[in-house]
């Protein structure tokens, strides 16, 4: 089942043009890194991954820090009908054994507060993850156009 | 129009005769009432939507990302796609508008035809050079309004649109605010009311029927 889910992400990272990076930490995979690109002024950015965990217990993604940010937090959106909110989640997300957290557009995702200098085109913003099992990871945040990620991640292209 | 009761006949009255138009009446009215249901929009059902009685748009007067002055009869002449959001939102307002741009590329040359107008609700950062900027990273043009906080309240009343600062840690805030995207016609007047995450398709049908229109 899990080799399958691997298998399975490992294939779907493939689709994503120029966003196959997969970076493992014991039991944990961790596919496509992104962010958006910022303008000048725009002092916060979004941070979003696929985080599977192949393994047969739960690990937690407690928290994660940015060189390029004044700080790093991990943020909830919901729809309250018509009305976006936007939360902390200060006691991180659960990557449930043999499963897969999501961080995405409309979703769970990482917020860069306080940019140090707009995310450049083509650049890419590391990122230090902890979890609670695994320990620390850094991954690289691959800066995508502003309309990436949008219907299945081509439309962006 | 012509009479119902031409007058040569009216020397004939009878019961049944009047019976007859009691009826043509009650239909007329009967009819009446279904059309007013059928075009009513159906934003009128959606509490969700806290403006006027007469539903969202009215006069406003703001500022454009060259500091010019748009009004609502600046926009009169074109239909119109408008979402409220602020520049430091990291998710949905990108989001909104990257699926503005895709759609307005779906559409073709006609995608030229409709406008697409991004509002602030957070004045107090953002200036007129700071949406330009964060336009300038989409792909076609959007107009982009800001204004003073009594400007912003003035039309995110009339719009009903919802927002409200919510303070982050370390003295920052984010703003929870209505994302849904307004249509307007080419009068300014509201016809329909979408979401960014509804099928692309739902919403090239919308965007049809008010270029069309």
């Amino acid at each position: 089942m899990t080799r399958y889910l691997f298998a399975a992400l490992a294939i779907a990272s493939l689709c994503v043009p120029g966003a196959a990076q997969t970076i493992r930490k014991n039991d944990l995979a961790i596919s496509s890194p992104w962010t958006r690109q910022t303008a000048p002024g725009q002092s916060v950015g979004g941070g979003f991954m696929t985080i599977a965990n192949g393994g047969k217990s739960a690990d937690k993604l407690v928290s994660a820090s940015s060189p390029a940010a004044r700080k790093v937090e991990i943020h909830s959106m919901t729809m309250d009908g018509r009305i976006m909110r936007m939360r902390a989640v200060p006691d991180g997300l659960p990557i449930p054994a043999a499963g897969v957290l999501e961080l995405k557009p409309g979703g769970f995702h990482i917020m860069l507060i306080g940019l140090k200098a707009p995310l450049a085109l083509g650049k890419s913003v590391p990122l230090t993850l902890r979890f609670a099992k695994a320990g620390t990871v850094t991954v690289q945040l691959k800066v995508e156009p502003v309309t990436h990620g949008m219907g299945g991640g081509h439309d962006g292209h | 129009m012509t009479d119902i009761e031409p007058q040569q006949s009216a020397s004939t009255p009878t019961s049944s005769r009047r019976a007859g138009l009691v009826v043509i009446g009650l239909v007329a009215l009967l009819l009446g009432v279904v059309a007013a249901m059928i075009l009513m929009p159906k934003w009128a059902n959606q509490p969700s939507v806290s403006a006027a009685a007469d539903g969202p748009g009215g006069p406003f007067t703001l500022t454009d990302t060259k500091g010019q002055t748009v009004t609502d009869r600046t926009l009169v002449g074109k239909p119109y796609a408008i979402f409220f959001g602020f520049t430091r939102c990291p998710d949905v307002c990108p989001t909104t508008l990257s699926r503005m741009t895709q759609l307005r590329k779906q559409l073709g040359p006609d995608g030229m035809k409709l406008n697409i107008v991004f509002v602030s609700v957070d004045p107090g950062h953002d200036k007129p050079a700071d949406i330009g900027n964060y336009l300038s990273l989409f792909p076609t043009p959007i107009i982009g309004l800001t204004g003073t906080e009594a400007q912003i309240k003035q039309i995110t009343d009339e719009y009903g649109i919802y927002f409200a600062k919510v303070p982050v840690e370390g003295g920052d805030y984010t703003i929870d605010h209505t994302a849904g995207i307004l249509l307007f016609d080419d009068r300014g007047a509201f016809v329909d009311m979408m979401d960014a995450n509804e099928q692309p398709a739902k919403s090239i049908n919308r965007l049809r029927k008010l270029i069309d229109a």
